[in-house]
């Protein structure tokens, strides 16, 4: 019904534009010069008709849900009295089985009802849907249609739709950022009702495994951060401790030393290592490097864990070295030639050149990119997901298993979304935590990086 | 440029000369740590694809067997297919090639040759044609996967008894079996033909492929217009104030927040508030529309800014109006460009797992989706669940997996380049 509807306003959207165009062309020929082309004519029922019936489907289909969830539970509220959250959502979750024709064992009679009751209204509002869209396209056209005109400025009308669906457009990206912020501190303060500010921040110990029953006693829950944040920052070292010391030597060599075909064989290659999806690296790290660090380890005599941080930071600083080097690259081109002319013509070798002139001088690019990249390791999810430990330890040794925020969040929402325990609350002040620290690292660094820039355009 | 090393030696000292020489190790240390890093980047990249390609390479083909079956009237009736004993039956054509075999116990072992998969197989095929009742008919079934690995050589048949899956005994009906030739290893085309299973000798890719062509599609739908939008109306017609000064930084930011940031965004917005099914590619696909948005329109903006303003003069000057100028002139020209940028931003989308992890793209999934709105994975959540899998078999399948995206994010990385060289002008 939901396609017929779209189908509805399609066709009548086009009726509108072919209708307008021809009134339009009929004025025409009978002698009047018409403002605007018989195209905007037309145009113009066609956005009159297809913008706000557009966004009423949009709005109608994300609110008909739970509208008619609530009807449903208001039609059935005597049985639901004095039922927690989590007990009314499993009878919904069962009426609606039930609707589908999925019956397990011998549920009540009311449900039963219930579950006709909602076929019902999901027809009834379907139907309804298709009714508002067929009479309000047609009210529209006939309104657009009126509107024909020797006279009547269609262009400036479409290009003022045009120029709102534009400023929407653009808008969008300030509600994301608006919907994450609000998202994010919405299930946080909720998580700090429940557990205080300030053992979250300084907390040193980290065991989200809260007791699902009363008398449970191994369980006890502790959401103190510190030990996750201690691990993200021992991966995201390793990680830069690789990724520094080869992205930049490889955008020195490819910027100043390399011949022309060895460029052209590099840059590609690293646009290959740069493409590749974080998942692969993760199942890399678990099936090439992990087990060969172990070996080695072995083999002199250590004892490395098999989740060891030096797996999943090696391979994130295999995968931050393509950034890294793009970002340097970019930085040392920027620097003008008159740098590097005058600094061969006092006589420095190339090497000279580089390490004394370019390289100090591309230092905020360079800088730039390495926060960036930094805040990419703090950020990756997948490589830490697959190749990191789990439980949290107050540890820097690179052979022991460590978890990260990211690893985290992961855990703890995989297959739980009943955001009323701390559980799961924790991943999202996780993620408030994880979106700042990124924030104002990215913040710094694109301003770094632009300021730069500028300076030498 | 010069080469500074090339002055005249003459003019040059001994103590000099020694400096000089100094100086050229500086230089030629600095250009082996250069090629060292490159070497390096290169060495790991090649460990990567090769890793992948000599494990992946495996699953490509797998091990079936060719069995001569009498479909038994007496043990499957055309009334009632779902309760005919298609396993005995099976069984029974096996033992065949094994008649001293006769204890129970030996002939459920001799029968986990074949994979548990095999008999849903045939019941299809006697379903599609009930007229095979009573006849024999010849099946080509998969083998389980402790066998698969055996006939690919995964099995160190000297290593003691105890460390193996498979006995001494069990080998030497694998042996039997092979040198009556019925075992075949043809291409493993049920690798892109079948949905998730339990059984890696049965699992395939459709499922996660049509996961992912919905999960795109939404993204593009949504990405596309709306980042061609606001890259228009940013680039051409915004006043330059604070406004849009807050609008780009924020643009760039989004750019660089987190994705798994956007999975919890997607988690607490369109399944917490709007109440939208969980696993859905419907809501896959919105999720990385919001984190390729930014990237189209920054590649928009370029595109944009590359159209030389004389095209625009013109277009104003024989007098269309602004909005005709950039619809009818600036964004054909443009076009090529914002194509390429959003295909590398679809070829990032379709490599992103974590916000899809969230939203539980990551369920056990038998079938593929027949809408956007029904349950489903994902290749890359694919690979994931494949990569936590403990069976042997699931480990080449993974690999198998990645080679796929990897294909397919190479394939649109070309077309990118393709139409960037073709179309693309110079001004």
């Amino acid at each position: 019904m939901t396609t017929a509807a779209f189908l509805c306003l399609l066709v009548l959207a086009i009726a509108g534009y072919v209708w307008n165009r021809q009134a339009a062309s009929a004025i025409r020929s009978g002698g009047a010069r018409l403002h605007s082309l018989e195209n905007f004519h037309g145009f113009y029922s066609l956005l009159m008709v297809l913008v706000p019936i557009l966004v009423l489907i949009l709005l109608w289909l994300v609110l008909q849900g739970p509208v008619v969830d609530a009807l449903l539970k208001a039609g059935i509220s005597e049985h639901l009295e004095g039922l927690g959250t989590g007990a009314v959502q499993l009878i919904v979750a069962e009426i609606k089985s039930i609707s589908r024709g999925a019956v397990f064992g011998t549920p009540d009679q009311w449900k039963y009802d219930a579950a006709d009751r909602y076929l019902t209204l999901n027809s009834r509002a379907e139907m309804l849907l298709f009714a508002l869209v067929l009479v309000l396209s047609l009210a529209l056209m006939f309104v657009s249609r009126r509107k024909v005109d020797a006279e009547f400025r269609a262009r400036h009308g479409v290009e003022r739709i045009v120029s709102g669906l534009m400023i929407f457009c653009s808008v969008v990206a300030i509600f994301v950022t608006i919907g994450i912020i609000a998202s994010l501190m919405f299930e946080t303060f909720r998580f700090f009702d429940k557990v205080p500010f300030t053992e979250f921040l300084f907390g040193t110990n980290w065991e989200p495994q809260i007791p699902m029953r009363e008398d449970q006693v191994a369980a006890k829950g502790a959401f103190g951060w510190l030990p996750v944040m201690l691990g993200t920052l021992v991966i995201t070292v390793i990680a830069m401790g690789i990724a520094v010391p080869v992205g930049l030597m490889s955008a020195i060599y490819l910027n100043e030393f390399a011949p022309k075909w060895v460029r052209s064989i590099a840059k590609p290659f690293l646009e290959i290592l740069a493409g590749v999806p974080t998942v692969v690296y993760g199942f890399f790290a678990i099936l090439v490097v992990a087990p060969a660090i172990r070996t080695f380890g072995q083999n002199i005599g250590l004892d490395v864990s098999p989740n060891t941080a030096l797996a999943a930071g090696g391979v994130m600083g295999i995968m931050l070295i393509p950034f890294i080097s793009s970002f340097a690259d970019d930085a040392l081109s920027a620097v003008p030639q008159s740098l590097r002319d005058g600094a061969l013509g006092l006589g420095a070798t190339r090497a000279e050149m580089m390490t004394n002139v370019l390289f100090p001088a591309a230092i905020p690019g360079i800088v730039g990119g390495i926060l960036l990249a930094v805040s990419r390791a703090i950020g990756e999810t997948m490589i830490v997901v697959m190749a990191a430990g789990l439980i949290a330890k107050m540890t820097i040794n690179p052979l022991d298993s460590v978890t990260t925020v990211t690893v985290q969040i992961v855990t703890l929402l995989i297959g739980d979304t009943s955001f009323d325990n701390p559980k799961t609350l924790a991943a999202f002040a996780l993620g408030m935590m994880l979106f700042i620290v990124t924030l104002v690292i990215n913040v710094f660094a694109l301003r770094i990086v632009r300021k730069y820039r500028e300076a030498y355009d | 440029m010069t080469d500074i090393s090339a002055t005249p030696r003459s003019s040059i000292s001994s103590s000099g000369n020694a400096l000089m020489k100094k100086r050229n190790l500086h230089q030629k240390i600095l250009q082996g740590l250069g090629i060292a890093a490159i070497s390096f980047a290169a060495l790991m990249l090649f460990i990567l694809i090769s890793s992948l390609v000599s494990t992946g390479s495996k699953a490509f083909y797998q091990t079936h067997m060719q069995l001569e079956v009498f479909i038994d009237p007496e043990q499957i009736s055309a009334d009632n297919l779902q309760r005919g004993k298609f396993d005995d039956v099976l069984r029974d054509s096996l033992q065949e090639y094994f008649p001293d075999v006769e204890d129970r116990a030996d002939l459920r072992k001799l029968e986990s040759i074949l994979s548990s998969g095999a008999r849903f197989s045939l019941r299809d095929r006697v379903q599609a044609d009930p007229g095979l009742i009573g006849q024999t008919v010849t099946v080509i079934v998969p083998t389980s996967d402790d066998y698969d690995q055996l006939a690919k050589g995964m099995v160190d048949r000297d290593s003691p008894a105890n460390q193996r899956k498979l006995s001494d005994r069990q080998i030497g009906w694998f042996d039997t079996l092979n040198e009556a030739g019925v075992i075949t290893q043809p291409i493993n085309w049920a690798l892109l033909t079948n949905a998730d299973s339990r059984f890696p000798e049965l699992a395939g890719l459709k499922g996660a492929l049509v996961g992912s062509f919905w999960a795109l599609l939404v993204c593009f739908l949504i990405s596309f217009p709306l980042g061609i939008g606001a890259a228009l109306y940013l680039e051409e017609f915004a006043p330059k104030n604070k406004w849009s000064d807050i609008i780009e930084v924020n643009i760039n930011n989004l750019a660089a927040v987190p994705s798994i940031v956007f999975g919890l965004l997607a988690l607490a917005v369109f399944l917490g508030w709007f109440g939208m099914p969980r696993s859905a590619p419907l809501v896959g696909g919105m999720t990385l529309a919001l984190m390729t948005m930014p990237t189209i329109i920054i590649a928009t903006r370029a595109a944009l800014k590359a159209v030389p303003p004389s095209i625009r003069e013109a277009a104003l000057g024989v007098g269309a109006s602004k909005h005709q100028v950039v619809f009818g002139h600036v964004l054909p020209l443009a076009m090529p460009g914002i194509l390429t940028g959003t295909i590398i931003g679809l070829a990032q989308a379709l490599g992103e797992t974590a916000p899809l992890l969230l939203i539980g793209m990551n369920a056990f999934i038998t079938s593929a989706p027949g809408s956007p709105l029904d349950s489903a994975t994902a290749l890359p959540t694919q690979i994931f669940i494949w990569a936590d899998s403990p069976e042997r078999g699931f480990v080449s399948r993974t690999s198998a997996a990645i080679l796929v995206l990897l294909t397919f994010l190479i394939a649109m990385n070309a077309i990118a380049i393709y139409l960037r060289s073709k179309f693309e002008r110079k001004w």
